[in-house]
């Protein structure tokens, strides 16, 4: 079933959003908030690609540009072979069915108004709009049934489930069309930790079963690396490491990687307690005004002069590691 | 640990079989927990059932009297204070008015009208309004802001003089109050249904039906529209008696509907040139019937309001 | 040795449109001085719900019911004029969202000031002097420039720290801090949880961290309260209870956290959902999910027991039919 041809080339994706400064007249020139600036990798087929970073980074901004939810200023995204971000509104809806969502929220995903039935349904019926509603129903019974939704709940509303079950409902709606990529935006963040357990089992279940690629989205280190074949880390909307989810934490290459992983506390008091915290100093820069050369310099504990004047390319140190970074 | 069949209660069946013989369960909709929320609150269920009695009067209660809204009884005419009171015997309910007509019919025709100018002038403001203020929000950019500056500047003018105007120069025909009372409502309507769009325009229930691919139109009528109706329904109840409020205003200056048609406000306006003669129920029943259908709406509209408030779910 | 802060069978109940519903249900615990004590719990667990208790903030359907004692005084449904005393002076709080805790119409000086003009009746000017001090102490740059700035001109964790000075104006004997780094990334939250630990060295104040990450408990907490569904399931020194959880929940909580110093793989998920408060099972609350239920722990509900724990100069609290031996 293992199946490396790429799947998904990004490269150089920018996305720059204008801003009005506050109290501007309507003809000064607004500002560049620079969401993503340059983000360049590669996916392949059967694989997790974890996206990781912190708020402000771009990682949701990024996931949407690849889909056209938000406009790209340049960049190209070739998804097997076709460059998404010049395809018009007709094709791009084409290959909709192929690259599909889930989000943060579960319940505020699911329309109110619709039951949960109807819900799964809808992509089916908007891609294949004239399959006879009994085969549709079939589907839509399959799919929940492979998320653990039983079927007799069809006509149950999303406030009647509970967090965990709406994701599920997510995610058998995103299946129904049988995609190859699901963009998973931060999809167990707000559920219990248990439950967050069960949707990242089934989420790597159903990719094992049904050979499906994911970019899996979020904050939570921990999260990430356990479901992620790869992982990207992003600051700043830029890639700082692209690496191998065990090296990552074995030998991190980029020094905002270690600060990252310092950071995340280990539920094991003795293993806390024997660890140095690398803090980082002052808070993220703003978007609006990046720092020049790399982006990550004004907190970097190793930054030299030179890191201001030139912007670190991703170059591969071997080990499945990609590292953006002058000094290490 | 067990990581089979998570979500399932150890009553519930184990296996799809099982749960296929179990009937499919009939979901809870917000709608049924609103109905549910609106038949408890006491007020709004009474002013229910008044408006409906109300409703019925100006259908059916033209029957209930063997007179009808023109015929002059020269007899009452003239002594009207004396020989025009209320009576139950006679079969004038209501007694006459100033012209020796018959009130209780001229109160029936008057509820028709003014319950018609309502629900008519409401109906047409919810429908453009509806169309517009969810187009302008959900297409956004440029095109919203021209539709809306375009809004903005139809309010600023003086709704009143604009109606006034009209009457004068196209008549005084029943049509022309429902379209100039529909057309200055729908303004109100589109900013908030505009309004309600935007916030649900971000929810992320309409970025996946945009991530699934259904088209702009389809997501409008699919998922905007029914997800406003709560917003819309609320409004229109307070819309429709302040439609009734606008007319009886215009009747009242004397601009409202022709005679022999005649409306609450119009009826009203009499009465208070009477009033000074001792005839009080020319005023007090037509005052009645306005005031208490009035009240009646903005019960009902309050208790949609609690009913559909999402702070509950 | 008396403790700073005495609990004795809390019980909280809701009054709602469709029934009582019991949010805390017979909590007993000792807080001493000097000691961090971390609760956790998932959704519906009652921990929030505990301390808006304790310091007289329930909503108004709210009664609560049992004791709590501030060295010996009762303070549980006390009068306002009672709990206004206490409230910042004695008991401090710090919460999730630090923007909807300060108020965004006032500048920060003026909202610390109000604090000690209230409490201690000092002049405005000395009590922005004292405010200034104590944005220093919490580590914000240029604390005197910064003090007269409006609360969105700061950062989320740079929001966190005013909260926390202002928490501390009054030198409380506990500060009670609900989720404070949920909502922060998780470098920023480092920098949060170690400032905590800086500061309780230097104030000497009891801490209350309620969260639903393990992680964080076991970096800063001495002791560790776990709840569910309102009741107490497991009680005791943290190295203690991560070490040898003795509770079918604290180990399938454990066991459900993806780790980063752990491989990929299955997790071991807690089977089931969130409790549901309207319709709880009149035996033990974690019953439906538990994978060593008996009969009898449906109907009947088990106390908190004290039990030695071998290796461990102190005793551990568990709320369990079965014997540890059972668990395997």
């Amino acid at each position: 079933m293992t199946d490396h041809s790429t799947l998904l080339k990004v490269d150089d994706l920018r996305v720059w959003f204008d801003i009005k400064p506050q109290g501007a007249m309507p003809w000064t020139k607004p500002l560049k908030l620079k969401a993503v600036d340059g983000v360049s990798f590669e996916l392949k087929a059967g694989e997790t690609l974890g996206i990781v970073g912190e708020s402000g980074c771009g990682k949701s901004t990024l996931a949407r540009a690849i889909i056209r939810m938000v406009p790209a200023e340049t960049g190209t995204a070739l998804w097997l072979g076709e460059d998404l971000l010049s395809l018009d509104r007709k094709q791009m809806r084409g290959h909709r069915k192929e690259l599909q969502m889930i989000f943060q929220d579960p319940l505020a995903s699911l329309d109110p108004r619709m039951t949960i039935g109807q819900i799964v349904a809808e992509p089916l019926k908007t891609h294949f709009p004239r399959m006879s509603a009994k085969e549709v129903k079939e589907k839509v019974r399959l799919s929940l049934e492979r998320v653990g939704i039983l079927p007799n709940m069809v006509n149950r509303y999303p406030h009647e489930f509970s967090g965990g079950q709406c994701q599920r409902i997510g995610i058998a709606r995103a299946l129904i069309v049988e995609p190859k990529l699901i963009i998973c935006d931060e999809p167990v963040s707000a559920l219990d930790v248990s439950i967050q357990a069960q949707v990242i089992n089934l989420l790597m279940k159903l990719q094992a079963e049904m050979g499906l690629s994911l970019i899996f989205i979020a904050h939570d280190l921990s999260v990430v690396k356990h479901i992620s074949d790869r992982v990207m880390v992003l600051y700043l909307g830029n890639v700082m490491e692209i690496s191998e989810a065990s090296q990552l934490y074995k030998s991190p290459g980029h020094p905002y990687t270690e600060a990252l992983i310092s950071a995340v506390p280990i539920p094991d008091p003795k293993a806390n307690r024997a660890r140095q915290v690398k803090l980082l100093d002052q808070d993220m820069p703003s978007p609006l005004d990046p720092p020049s050369g790399c982006v990550f310099r004004t907190r970097c504990p190793i930054a030299e002069v030179r890191c201001a004047e030139v912007k670190p390319e991703l170059a591969d140190r071997g080990n499945g590691q990609a590292v953006a970074c002058l000094v290490r | 640990m067990s990581t089979a069949n998570p979500g399932l209660h150890p009553s519930q069946p184990k296996t799809a079989e099982m749960a296929e013989r179990m009937e499919e369960v009939k979901g809870r909709s917000l709608w049924a927990d609103a109905r549910r929320r609106f038949l408890q609150n006491k007020a709004a269920m009474a002013s229910l059932v008044i408006l409906t009695l109300v409703i019925l009067f100006a259908f059916f209660g033209g029957y209930l009297s063997p007179w009808d809204i023109e015929t002059i009884n020269w007899d009452v005419l003239g002594n009207v204070r004396e020989a025009g009171r209320p009576s139950f015997a006679t079969g004038h309910y209501f007694g006459f008015d100033d012209s020796g007509r018959d009130l209780y019919q001229r109160v029936v025709q008057g509820s028709r009208i003014s319950l018609a100018v309502g629900f008519i002038g409401a109906g047409i403001a919810v429908m453009v309004g509806t169309i517009y203020g969810a187009l302008a929000g959900f297409i956004g950019g440029r095109v919203d802001s021209l539709m809306m500056r375009f809004v903005d500047i139809a309010m600023s003018i003086p709704y009143m003089f604009v109606l006034i105007l009209m009457l004068v120069v196209f008549g005084r025909s029943i049509y022309m109050i429902f379209l100039g009372i529909g057309l200055t409502a729908w303004l109100d309507m589109s900013r908030i249904v505009r309004g309600q769009t935007l916030s649900l325009k971000n929810k992320e229930f309409i970025e996946a039906a945009m991530v699934a691919g259904v088209s702009t139109m389809k997501i409008i009528l699919r998922h905007i529209v029914p997800n406003l109706l709560g917003v819309v329904v609320v409004y229109t109840t307070l819309l429709v008696p302040g439609m009734i409020l606008t007319e009886s205003f215009i009747s009242f200056l004397g601009l409202g509907v022709q005679e022999p048609l005649t409306s609450w406000g119009a009826l009203i306006s009499e009465g208070v040139k009477s009033m000074y003669y001792g005839t009080w129920w020319q005023l007090a029943f037509p005052l009645a019937f306005f005031v208490v259908t009035i009240f009646c709406f903005f019960f009902i509209g309050d208790g949609l309001r609690d009913a559909l408030d999402p702070k509950d779910r | 040795m008396t403790a700073l802060l005495e609990v004795r069978d809390l019980t909280v109940r809701f009054a709602t449109q469709d029934g009582t519903v019991t949010a805390v249900d017979r909590i007993s615990f000792d807080l001493h001085k000097g000691e961090t004590l971390g609760v956790v719990g998932e959704s519906g667990s009652g921990k929030s719900q505990m301390v808006f208790a304790i310091t007289g903030l329930l909503a108004d359907n709210g009664t609560a019911t049992g004791s709590a004692r501030l060295e010996g005084q009762e303070i549980l449904n006390a009068p306002a004029s009672v709990m206004n005393k206490i409230r910042a002076n004695r008991i401090a709080m710090i919460f999730q969202d630090p923007m909807t805790s300060l108020n965004p119409y006032m500048r920060v000086s003026d909202q610390m000031a109000e604090v000690l003009v209230h409490h201690k009746g000092m002049s405005k000017r000395r009590a922005v002097q004292e405010a200034v001090r104590l944005l220093d102490a919490v580590r914000i740059p240029e604390a005197a420039s910064r003090v007269t700035m409006y609360p969105h001109e700061f950062s989320g964790g740079m929001r966190q720290r005013v909260m926390i000075a202002m928490s501390l104006l009054c030198q409380p004997d506990i500060l009670i801090a609900d989720e404070p780094t949920t909502a922060l990334d998780v470098t920023v939250q480092a920098q949060i949880m170690q400032l905590l630990a800086d500061l309780q060295e230097e104030f000497g104040m009891a801490i209350i961290l309620i969260t639903h990450d393990l992680g964080v408990v076991a970096g800063a907490c001495r002791e560790t309260m776990v709840m569910y569904g309102g009741q107490l399931m497991e009680y005791g020194t943290t190295d203690g209870i991560f070490e040898s959880p003795t509770h079918p929940y604290t180990r399938g909580l454990m066991r459900a956290m993806p780790r980063l110093d752990a491989e990929g793989g299955e997790l071991a998920t807690i089977p089931g959902n969130p409790p549901n408060m309207m319709n709880m099972p009149r035996g033990c609350p974690f019953v439906p999910r538990c994978d060593y239920a008996l009969d009898k722990c449906w109907q009947e509900r088990p106390r908190p027991e004290m039990i030695d724990m071998p290796g461990e100069d102190e005793t551990r609290l568990r709320a369990c039919l079965r014997k540890v031996e059972e668990l395997g």
